[in-house]
């Protein structure tokens, strides 16, 4: 069981870690140094076995803490979910352990986390991209990336010497309906037309 | 001994494929559009003769965005997009949403609503299970079977029809209850459909179960190991298969799973032929499933009336009552209100466990929201599984897995 017993023998002896709230499961916040002894000592002995999912949450390019590694951990006996946040001590160049020696099911999380966040992980034994193209220079699911899309070159250097085309941004800021959460709703309401031309100017294509 | 074989670029990759021999190895391009790979996923293989030395996935050729374009609308017009996920069972990837949503808003939902949730939860995990059994049958060399499940499936995609408009994108959950009551006479079609099934599933299993030539592609093939199938993340059908007791209905019941009797069938060995067995098995709990839940229908409300800030009343409503009418404008342009907070939930969907992590900071919009796609932690374990199998056998594991890509990229 999932109950005060169990939170406080996983806490002693455990300075770096801390509980951060149990509403839906139980949520550690652990250093990134020792990351790997936690979850290690839950696999082990624990029986946190089941890599769930591992992502990262960016905070916005203000916030002290930027990106937080949020890694869910299921328990096939306890039949529970576990949570912890880790919190990259780097704004600009957020490192973390990686858990792929200790859940295989992470090596891919990994890779796309490290592709949509730019979070490097350490140790991880092919970190590379996974969804974006090796050679894409963005990483799109940081606050600052634009919902449309930036401007690049077509990964097939081939295609693009005789066609002259590239990745272009979507039309209309990613569609007619957008409704970021940065900023008042009421200010981003639903834009019902294509803005990017009018009669007077042609549009891009 | 090992030799690493060269990236091959996007370009001529088939001609280049074919034509690079690096000793007496050889690079093979799978995909991403070839039949074997059922959608988008490229496979990038090493051969020494007809055995396949190393194997790399190349995914991300549907890759869409999902979880950007998920900050950036409300939580209710995200629900469109999860029809695209795994589109072969849009329904219970609505119901999984919504359930995520709900429960960072804390809603509690009336009876009826949930009722109608696992049954249409249900009916989608028999439409893609009978895919997955039908092209599984194709991919190992029987065309004949394909047929009947799909027979079925036409009943089941018109029956969708008629309870939500579409066929195949149903878009049918809202935060706080679902799109539209059931409509009249409805559940006593299901009714005759599942009673119908089991004849479909019985002439699919006499051509399939005991076929020698099926037996013998499927048996022994692609054996995922319990621990391996853990250590990977494996979920669903493909986990249970390797002898792992985990099914999310029993084990974390929600919608009032807890309600209805059901066996979760468990494999023994973990090969290609289990995971068949297993999908027939669950195709058969489902038609329980679904027939204790129309027998147990609870009348009452579709929607929770009392989460005003989150579910729009009745059309009826908003076009004769002023309350109703900003009620139903604040929802729409401001989106669902739902408190700050974190919460992941993961749903037993037919492809395995599809987990939804929220993170909200108040408001109509979400601030971030990860897709845990069963299918993408199923396929990462084809690196460590394919390698020592033949180069026919790759049709079997992959039609084995039950994978959609769409789900997979995102």
């Amino acid at each position: 069981m999932i109950d005060e017993d169990f939170v406080s023998l996983l806490l002693k002896g455990r300075e770096y870690l801390s509980v951060l709230h149990q509403e839906d499961c139980l949520t550690l916040q652990s250093d990134p140094a020792h990351i790997i002894d936690l979850c290690t000592h839950l696999r082990d002995e624990q029986t946190f076995d089941l890599l769930a999912d591992l992502t990262a949450i960016d905070q916005g390019e203000d916030a002290s803490t930027r990106f937080i590694v949020v890694v869910h951990l299921y328990s096939l006996i306890h039949k529970s979910y576990l949570r912890i946040h880790v919190n990259c001590l780097d704004n600009l160049n957020p490192e973390v352990p990686s858990l792929s020696g200790v859940f295989p099911a992470a090596n891919w999380h990994e890779r796309e986390t490290f592709d949509m966040f730019g979070i490097s992980f350490t140790e991880h034994p092919n970190l590379k991209r996974i969804l974006m193209w090796d050679e894409y220079p963005y990483y799109p699911l940081r606050k600052e990336f634009p919902l449309a899309g930036i401007e690049v070159p077509l990964p097939a250097a081939d295609v693009s010497e005789v066609t002259g085309a590239n990745v272009d941004p979507a039309p209309m800021m990613g569609g007619p309906f957008v409704s970021s959460s940065n900023g008042r709703l009421s200010e981003a309401e639903p834009r019902g037309k294509d803005e990017s031309w009018t009669e007077d100017t042609e549009k891009l294509l | 001994m090992s030799k690493t074989v060269k990236e091959v670029q996007i370009g001529d990759v088939g001609a280049q494929a074919a034509s690079r021999m690096d000793g007496d190895r050889m690079a093979l391009n799978v995909g991403p559009s070839h039949p074997t790979t059922h959608g988008v996923l490229r496979l990038i293989m090493e051969l020494d003769g007809d055995l396949i030395t190393r194997c790399e996935p190349v995914l991300g050729y549907l890759h869409r965005g999902d979880e950007k374009i998920a900050e950036n609308m409300t939580y209710n017009q995200f629900v469109p997009y999860t029809d695209r996920l795994d589109y072969l069972a849009p329904l219970a990837n609505n119901v999984a949403y919504a359930i995520t949503v709900e429960k960072l808003a804390g809603i509690e939902l009336p009876e009826r609503c949930e009722a109608i949730r696992v049954l249409v939860c249900e009916m989608a995990r028999i439409s893609s299970h009978l895919l997955g059994m039908g092209v599984f049958g194709m991919d190992a060399g029987a065309w004949t079977p394909f047929m009947y499940t799909f027979t079925e499936r036409e009943k089941l995609y018109s029956l969708f029809e008629e309870l939500t408009g579409a066929r195949f994108t149903t878009s049918y959950t809202r935060i706080g209850g679902v799109a539209r009551d059931l409509p009249e006479g409805w559940l006593s079609k299901v009714e005759k459909f599942v009673d119908e099934l089991p004849q479909a599933i019985d002439e699919v299993e006499k051509l399939l179960t005991r076929n020698r030539i099926f037996l013998d592609r499927t048996e022994g093939i692609g054996t995922i190991s319990k621990e391996d199938a853990i250590a990977f993340g494996i979920t669903g059908p493909n986990l249970r298969a390797s002898g792992v007791d985990l099914d999310l209905r029993k084990d974390r019941p929600y919608s009032g799973y807890e309600k209805y009797e059901f066996d979760v069938p468990i494999g023994t060995r973990g090969d290609c032929y289990d995971r068949y067995l297993v999908r027939i098995e669950e195709v058969r709990q489902s038609i329980l499933i679904i027939k204790q839940v129309i027998a147990s229908m609870p009348g009452g409300l579709w929607y929770a009336e009392d989460a005003k800030k989150i579910f729009a009343p009745p059309k009826e409503q908003i076009m004769t009552n002023m309350e109703e009418l900003i009620q139903n404008f604040m929802i729409v342009t401001e989106g669902p209100q739902i408190p700050p907070g974190e919460v992941y939930f993961e749903a037993e969907n037919p492809k395995g466990a599809l987990g939804f992590y929220l993170v909200s900071k108040g408001g109509g919009v979400p601030y971030r929201l990860k897709i845990r796609a069963p299918s993408f932690c199923n396929l990462s374990i084809l690196e460590k599984l394919v390698p020592g199998h033949m180069l026919s056998d790759i049709t079997v594991i992959l039609g084995s897995l039950d994978f959609v890509m769409g789900e997979c990229d995102r």
